[in-house]
C-alpha cells in the first residue's frame, strides 16, 4: 500500500515538474530571454554529441603517445583541446593518473562540479547526498560500493572540485592490451574509471 | 553558508547507489531545466558563483528533498524573480504580464552550439606574486560567512601542504554576490585525512583553496 501510494506521489510529483518547467519555458521564450533553438543545441549537445566517449579517446590516446601524456601532464586543457573537446566546466582541466601505488577518485563535496566536455552531464549517484559526503572521509568505502577494492598499501587521492579546476583520472593501463589500437583501447575506458569509481574493462571480461 | 550542500564528511545519508546504464535525462522535464538554466546564464544576467549560491540558499529541507534539476529549476525561479526579467505573478499563472526586459544576449541555436564548446577561463592576470609555493605547510582559516564561500566546513582550521599553485581565479566569495571577480591566487591544497577526519583514515583529501581562505602554518 506504502509503495502504491508512494507511486502516485511520485507521478503526481513528476507531472507536476512537467508542467512547472513548460510553464517556464514559454514565459522565457515569449519574454525573448531564450530563443527555442539554443535550447535544442543544449539539450542535443549534452545528450547526444559530448560525454564518457570523449574522455575515453583522451585516455586511450595518453596510454598509447608519450608526447600526449607528456602534454596531457604539463597543459591538460590544451592537450584535450587537441582532440577536439573543449567548454562549459572544463576551463581548467587537469589530468590525476593512476598508478600501481596511487588510486585517484574525483567529487565535489559542495555542489556537482564535473569535466563535462570529457565526460558529459554527471550521473544521479555523483549529484547525490551519499557520494558527495562520503567520498572525502571513507573513499574506501565508497568504492567498495562501486565494486572496487584496492589493497590495502594502494594510497587512495580525493578530489574535491571547489573551484573552477576539473579533474579527469587517468585509469591504469590494463595487462593484456599491448598493441592495441586506440580504437579498441577507448572501448575499456569507463566513465567510472575516469571519475576514479571504477576500473577499466579487464580485457578478459571485454564483450567481443 | 554553513548549509545544507556542505556535505563533505556527513554520515546520514546511506550508501552511494550507482545506477547501470543510467540515462543522460530520467524525465523530459529534466532536459527543460538544464536547457533553460544554460541559456539563462548566456544570457549575462548573473555569473555561474550567483547560480552556486542561489541553489545551495533553498531551505535545507527543499534542498534535501530534492533532485539536482529540481534544486536548478527553483533557483533558476528565484534569480528571475530575483533579477526582475519576470515576476512572481508571472510564475504562479504562467501567463506574460509585461514585455520583457532587455538582456545583453540571446544566441540562437547556431551560437549557442558553439559557444558551449567554448571556453570561458576563469583565470585572470595577477597583479601580485602568490604568498605560497609548492610545499609550502599552510593553514585555512576558521571561516564561516554568511555568504558564499567555496571553503568546504570539513576543511576549516586545517593544516596541509601546497600541492599546485593554479593561478589568479576569480573569487566566489566575492563574484556570488555582484562585488566584482576580485582574482585571487588559487592553490590545491592536500590535507591528510586522518587530519580532517577520523586517525585511522589514510587517504589524501587535496582541496583547492584561495588565497584568502590561507595563513602561513
Amino acid at each position: 500500500m506504502a509503495k502504491e501510494n508512494d507511486h502516485d506521489h511520485e507521478h503526481s510529483h513528476l507531472d507536476e515538474m512537467d508542467i512547472r518547467l513548460r510553464t517556464l519555458e514559454s514565459l522565457l521564450v515569449e519574454k525573448g530571454y531564450v530563443n527555442p533553438d539554443a535550447l535544442d543545441a543544449i539539450v542535443e549537445t549534452y545528450e547526444k554529441k559530448i560525454g564518457p566517449r570523449n574522455g575515453a579517446a583522451v585516455v586511450a590516446r595518453a596510454w598509447s603517445d608519450d608526447a600526449y601524456l607528456d602534454r596531457l601532464r604539463k597543459d591538460a586543457t590544451s592537450a584535450i583541446a587537441e582532440l577536439g573537446f573543449s567548454g562549459r566546466q572544463g576551463e581548467h582541466m587537469r589530468i590525476v593518473e593512476n598508478t600501481d601505488e596511487v588510486h585517484n577518485l574525483v567529487v565535489c563535496t559542495l555542489c556537482s562540479c564535473y569535466p563535462w566536455p570529457v565526460l558529459g552531464l554527471p550521473p544521479v549517484w555523483y549529484k547525490s547526498a551519499p557520494y558527495r559526503s562520503r567520498a572525502v572521509s571513507e573513499p574506501r568505502a565508497v568504492l567498495s560500493e562501486f565494486g572496487v577494492n584496492l589493497p590495502e598499501s594502494t594510497k587512495i587521492r580525493v578530489w574535491d572540485s571547489t573551484a573552477e579546476l576539473r579533474y579527469l583520472v587517468l585509469p591504469k593501463r590494463p595487462k593484456g592490451t599491448e598493441g592495441w589500437s586506440e580504437e579498441r583501447l577507448a572501448s575499456i575506458v569507463t566513465r567510472d574509471s575516469m571519475i576514479g569509481t571504477g576500473l577499466p574493462v579487464e580485457p578478459k571480461d571485454q564483450t567481443p | 553558508m554553513n548549509g545544507p550542500h556542505d556535505m563533505g564528511g556527513m554520515q546520514c545519508y546511506g550508501p552511494v547507489i550507482p545506477e547501470p546504464n543510467e540515462p543522460v535525462f530520467h524525465h523530459d522535464w529534466e532536459r527543460k531545466a538544464l536547457a533553460l538554466t544554460v541559456a539563462m546564464g548566456a544570457t549575462g544576467s548573473w555569473n555561474i558563483d550567483i547560480s552556486r549560491h542561489a541553489r545551495e540558499s533553498l531551505e535545507p529541507a527543499q534542498y534535501l528533498s530534492s533532485s539536482y534539476y529540481q534544486i536548478w529549476t527553483a533557483a533558476l525561479e528565484e534569480l528571475l524573480v530575483r533579477y526582475d526579467l519576470i515576476t512572481s505573478g508571472e510564475l504562479e499563472k504562467g501567463e506574460v504580464e509585461a514585455k520583457g526586459r532587455a538582456v545583453k544576449i540571446v544566441p540562437d541555436g547556431e551560437h549557442m552550439a558553439i559557444a558551449l564548446r567554448q571556453r570561458h577561463p576563469y583565470e585572470r592576470p595577477a597583479n601580485r606574486a602568490p604568498l605560497f609555493e609548492v610545499g609550502d605547510r599552510v593553514r585555512t582559516l576558521n571561516l564561516n560567512p554568511t555568504g558564499h564561500t567555496r571553503l568546504p566546513r570539513y576543511a576549516r582550521g586545517k593544516t596541509g601542504t601546497v600541492e599546485r599553485v593554479a593561478g589568479c581565479h576569480v573569487f566566489p566569495d566575492s563574484n556570488a554576490h555582484d562585488k566584482g571577480e576580485d582574482a585571487q591566487w588559487l592553490y590545491t591544497i592536500g590535507f591528510e585525512a586522518s587530519d580532517l577526519f577520523e586517525d585511522k583514515a589514510d587517504h589524501i583529501v587535496f582541496v583547492d583553496c584561495w588565497e584568502p581562505y590561507l595563513e602561513r602554518s
